[in-house]
């Protein structure tokens, strides 16, 4: 499967490398534009200490927390919500009569290599906060494990948008409000919002497992929301459940599939 | 090599349901080569999707080559090569030579027997000329000599063509066809494809399957078929015979 992912990718990383100008700078671009995600945090502390009980080095954790796993997942495998678009080609009739699953090619087509750059930028954001944060050895066991579960998590709701995709082939700006909208959140502490919100995001869109629960644990917070303690470490089994759901729609959308009449 | 049971595919189309096709039984020996006929949506393409494992059977049951296609969709695709005439499977940005080596890869076929199996199809096919152009400047009779290449890489048992002769001119079709006879006698491949071109089954097909509405309305040698009209008759009336001898009936649709 790895094997396969990278042949693919590295297929496409070669054609993209072809034009070396627009791919050096869709790179820069690309640093630039989630830059300003980190320039929006400074601002706000620059004008306050605190953000919803949290301080700037603590927030700017909780945004490399999210959003490496949100630009890895980006990166590697926001493709598959195009289903909707190799329907109406006709080029996901092609990649099922191959001898690969259907789900690491639609992932790894078009592979853009250019949305490196994200993950760079947020692993560096990440790098900051756990070096300036005087932070319990005893509980960085977490971050890794953290890191998995949320790059499961985005990995699912984007398999789950684009299974749904086989079932309703013009759903796609919906789906993106799931996943885009869930890096997005996932950005500042759960605290900025509302209590039915985060209640949402935590048992429905295990999204508050991506960062905010096992943060907490790192951070050695209370949830201000009142979560007992042991929901801190839930987040495993959220990734796991929700993978598994993934899973069976996606099996569900390819047995379903009714490809095109010409 | 190719066998159904009663297969049947419906689609709901806006309230209502299509039987694309229904109770079709079939069998194809090894090394059988097979043409299937029919008018334009008698289900012929669904029929080909089912045996490749695109489209799952809505009833009834599909073996192709001892497996069921919809079920063993990846083990079944190293044993099968489908051309669909209509559209590429190769990568329309990539070079011809660089969609052949990721077909190498893909189906995991031996460097060496690639090698010679390249050789090959590039000169029974004349491949050479385009190999490094992008699929999608090939002409329409060079990208389907791509394909043809692509889908016999890795020397499947079995190969599926839909329409693999549309669109091109003679002398592309008389090479194409004479291809596939080599292929069918070399290699014992089992071949079925389908068309509409009448030139195609009288050099071709030892057998015919004719698909009208869904269902199977013939299935013999070419010399059967000629022999279902009253008196001598070319081909081309035997089949429009064939062909509207149910019109009165208007396509099968009924209420969910
Ligand atoms: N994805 C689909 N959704 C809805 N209806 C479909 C679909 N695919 C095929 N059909 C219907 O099924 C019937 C058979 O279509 P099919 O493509 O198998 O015909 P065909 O024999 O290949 O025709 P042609 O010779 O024109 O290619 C048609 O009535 C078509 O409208
Ligand atoms: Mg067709």
């Amino acid at each position: 499967m790895v094997r396969t992912y990278a042949l693919l990718a590295w297929t496409w990383t070669r054609a993209a490398m072809a034009y070396r100008a627009s791919f050096a700078l869709m790179v820069v671009l690309g640093v630039c534009v989630t830059a300003t995600d980190v320039a929006v945090i400074l601002v706000i502390f620059s004008h306050t200490t605190a953000l919803a009980g949290f301080t700037r080095d603590e927030v700017l954790f909780l945004y490399g927390a999210a959003g490496l796993p949100f630009a890895l997942c980006d990166l590697l495998v926001s493709n598959v919500d195009r289903v909707s678009q190799h329907i109406r080609a006709g080029t996901l009739d092609t990649m099922l009569v191959r001898p690969v699953g259907t789900w690491i090619q639609l992932a790894a087509d078009r592979f853009a290599p250019t949305r490196a750059g994200r993950v760079l930028q947020a692993a560096a954001v990440l790098g900051y906060a756990l070096a300036v944060l005087d932070l319990d050895a005893g509980r960085l066991w977490m971050v890794p494990v953290m890191l998995a579960t949320g790059t499961v998590i985005f990995a699912a709701i984007w398999t789950l948008g684009g299974a749904a995709q086989f079932l309703l082939t013009d759903a796609p700006e919906v789906i993106n409000s799931f996943t885009y909208g869930g890096g997005q959140l996932t950005q500042y502490p759960l605290s900025v919002y509302g209590r039915d919100l985060v209640r949402g995001v935590t048992y429905v869109l295990p999204l508050a497992f991506v960062n905010w629960q096992p943060a907490l644990y790192v951070l050695d917070r209370d949830d201000p929301f009142g979560t007992p303690g042991f929901v801190r470490f839930l987040g495993p089994v959220a990734a796991a459940v929700l993978a598994l759901l993934a899973g069976l729609a996606w099996r569900q959308g390819i047995r379903h599939y009714r490809s095109t009449g010409s | 090599m190719i066998e159904t049971e009663r297969a049947g595919r419906a689609f709901k189309v806006r309230g209502s349901v299509v039987h694309a096709v229904r109770d079709l039984s079939f069998r194809i020996e090894p090394g059988e080569f097979v043409g299937c006929l029919g008018p334009n949506g008698a289900g012929k393409s669904t029929t080909i999707k089912m045996l490749c494992g695109i489209l799952t059977p809505t009833s009834g049951r599909v073996r192709v080559a001892g497996l069921d296609p919809s079920r063993a969709r990846t083990a079944l695709a190293r044993r099968i090569g489908v051309v669909f005439g209509q559209r590429t499977t190769l990568w329309w940005d990539l070079p011809l030579r660089d969609s052949f080596e990721l077909v190498r890869l893909l189906y995991k076929v031996d460097r060496k027997l690639f090698a010679a199996r390249l050789d090959e199809l590039t000169e029974a096919l004349d491949l050479g000329g385009f190999a490094r152009t992008p699929v999608r400047q090939l002409s329409l009779g060079q990208r389907m000599r791509g394909d043809l290449a692509a889908a016999l890489l890795h020397d499947p048992e079995v190969l599926v063509l839909d329409e693999p002769t549309i669109g091109l001119d003679v002398v592309s079709k008389a090479g194409i066809r004479s291809f596939l006879l080599r292929v069918n006698a070399e290699r014992g491949t089992t071949v079925l494809l389908t068309t509409h071109d009448l030139g195609d089954v009288e050099r071709l097909c030892r057998r015919v399957l004719l698909i009208d509405h869904g269902r199977l309305a013939f299935d013999g040698s070419v010399g059967d078929l000629m022999a279902t009209a009253p008196g001598p008759a070319t081909i081309e009336e035997v089949v429009t015979r064939l062909y509207t001898r149910g019109r009165a009936a208007p396509p099968p649709v009924e209420p969910v």
